[in-house]
């Protein structure tokens, strides 16, 4: 156990480090995340009135977009340097590739969401109830990344693999889409914790089930 | 083995026929009309078999995607590709017998209710299966692909219907229950019907994408010969 750990670590540290280097990706999703939402602020001409009606969404959406921006890079930069063949050399089970991967996309999305939130709270007048919504967005990152990890290595080995991610990755996970947003809409309403836990259910169990399947059938995206 | 193969397919066909034939007669002739809505109601015999045939052939996709990664028998791939080809086709048709019965029944051609939504999901996420392999680098690679989507979709498809369900739901629930026994004798010899149609272009199908694995073998063998 305490081995998996360390070499799933690994990678992770390898591409936290890269991504703090560069920090290409980081800027260019978190940029695009905020015009997603300043979009949809005109899309929608959201006013005091509708504001609670379409608030949830236009966070869901932003992030669902710079999720799969962000989800593109995750295995197209090791393409792009050949060094995906480098990283299924190690002496490590094709899972734990999996895993590394997932905890750098993961942390990548939290990461992008703790800035955008307080922005996008701010910006619709919305209340600070960050403890609950926190809880929501944990909870469906890791849902849209264990999803995301697995088609990023898949679309990175196809022809158009910009496009490609998001017509497989966004079927899939309409079942978190439709969670986090009700779920979202629950916390902004000021709801109760029983209303929305259903919802947190739903995320729990949509996160367990594509963790596991996600680690049984990696192994068959990237072989050779 | 071929001339055996060549007689059930005839077989088949021929029941397939028939089947056919008597599932017209009793939707559009035996079956009484229903009273609230009509005689648009009878599309309901034709869709519901279609929607069950859709839901079959996706299993099918699912079962012989393990297969496929498990053994690594390209018959299991082959055989699934052919299934998600017909059940997307399939599931178009729901999709559009839907509306149709909807449009005078609920005065809408669509509402985003559960059954409705999760269809839709379903639909996009197959066409989905059938890009990743016209996409891929490689056939093999492709195959693969198509096998962890063909997966994935599948296991999403219950959760999809439960979170889309507990979100609205308009739909009239399964009323298999509900129906006179003249209506549900209907019902039944539409599904099977369509279930031996679905059969035999699944059956066509691999045939023919067996006998093009074969001409593109026996055009590589005849090839690498002429090299040496």
């Amino acid at each position: 156990m305490r081995e998996l750990f360390t070499r799933v670590f690994a990678i992770f540290w390898k591409d936290l480090l890269s991504e703090l280097r560069t920090k290409e990706v980081a800027t260019s999703v978190l940029v695009f995340a905020l015009l997603v939402v300043v979009i949809f602020n005109f899309a929608f001409e959201s006013g005091e009135d509708t504001i609670g009606l379409v608030a949830p969404g236009i966070l869901w959406v932003a992030f669902t977009f710079a999720g799969v921006l962000g989800l593109n890079h995750t295995f197209a930069t090791e393409k792009e340097n050949s060094s995906l063949e480098g990283l299924m050399l190690c002496p490590v089970e094709r899972y734990v590739i999996y895993l590394g991967k997932l905890a750098g996309s993961f942390t990548f999305m939290l990461v992008v969401a703790a800035i955008i939130t307080p922005i996008f709270l701010v910006l619709f007048n919305l209340p600070l109830c960050l403890p609950r919504l926190a809880l929501i967005i944990v909870l469906a990152t890791v849902g849209f990344t264990s999803v995301g990890t697995l088609f990023s290595a898949l679309s990175a080995h196809t022809k158009a693999r910009e496009i490609m991610l998001p017509i497989l990755f966004l079927p899939v996970v309409v079942p978190v889409l439709i969670a986090a947003v009700k779920a979202t809409g629950v916390v902004l309403d000021g709801g109760a914790w029983s209303d929305m836990s259903t919802w947190l259910q739903i995320l729990v169990a949509f996160d367990i089930i594509f963790l596991v399947v996600s680690v049984l059938v990696f192994e068959f995206v990237i072989e050779e | 083995m071929r001339e055996r193969s060549v007689m059930l397919s005839n077989i088949l066909l021929g029941l397939g026929c028939a089947l056919m034939i008597a599932a017209l007669y009793l939707v559009f002739i035996y079956a009484p009309t229903e009273e609230a809505m009509g005689d648009v109601q009878r599309i309901f015999y034709f869709h519901v078999a279609l929607a069950w045939v859709a839901f079959l052939a996706f299993f099918v996709v699912f079962i012989c995607s393990i297969l496929y990664l498990w053994k690594r028998d390209v018959r299991w791939d082959t055989v699934a590709r052919s299934s998600a080809e017909l059940g997307v086709v399939f599931t178009t048709l729901v999709l559009i017998t839907g509306p149709i019965w909807a449009r005078p029944v609920w005065g809408v051609w669509w509402t985003w209710d559960a059954r409705l939504t999760a269809t839709l999901v379903l639909w996009l996420t197959y066409v989905a299966y059938l890009l990743v392999r016209g996409f891929a680098t490689e056939e093999s690679r492709g195959a693969r692909f198509a096998a962890v989507l063909g997966i994935v979709g599948f296991i999403d498809v219950p959760i999809v219907y439960l979170a889309i369900h507990l979100w609205r739901t308009h739909h009239p629930p399964a009323l298999v229950g509900d129906l006179v026994s003249s209506m549900l004798l209907t019902l039944l010899v539409s599904v099977a019907a369509f279930t031996l149609l679905f059969i035999i272009l699944l059956k066509g199908s691999v045939s023919v994408r067996n006998m093009e694995a074969e001409v593109r073998h026996l055009k590589d063998s005849k090839m690498n010969r002429r090299n040496y």
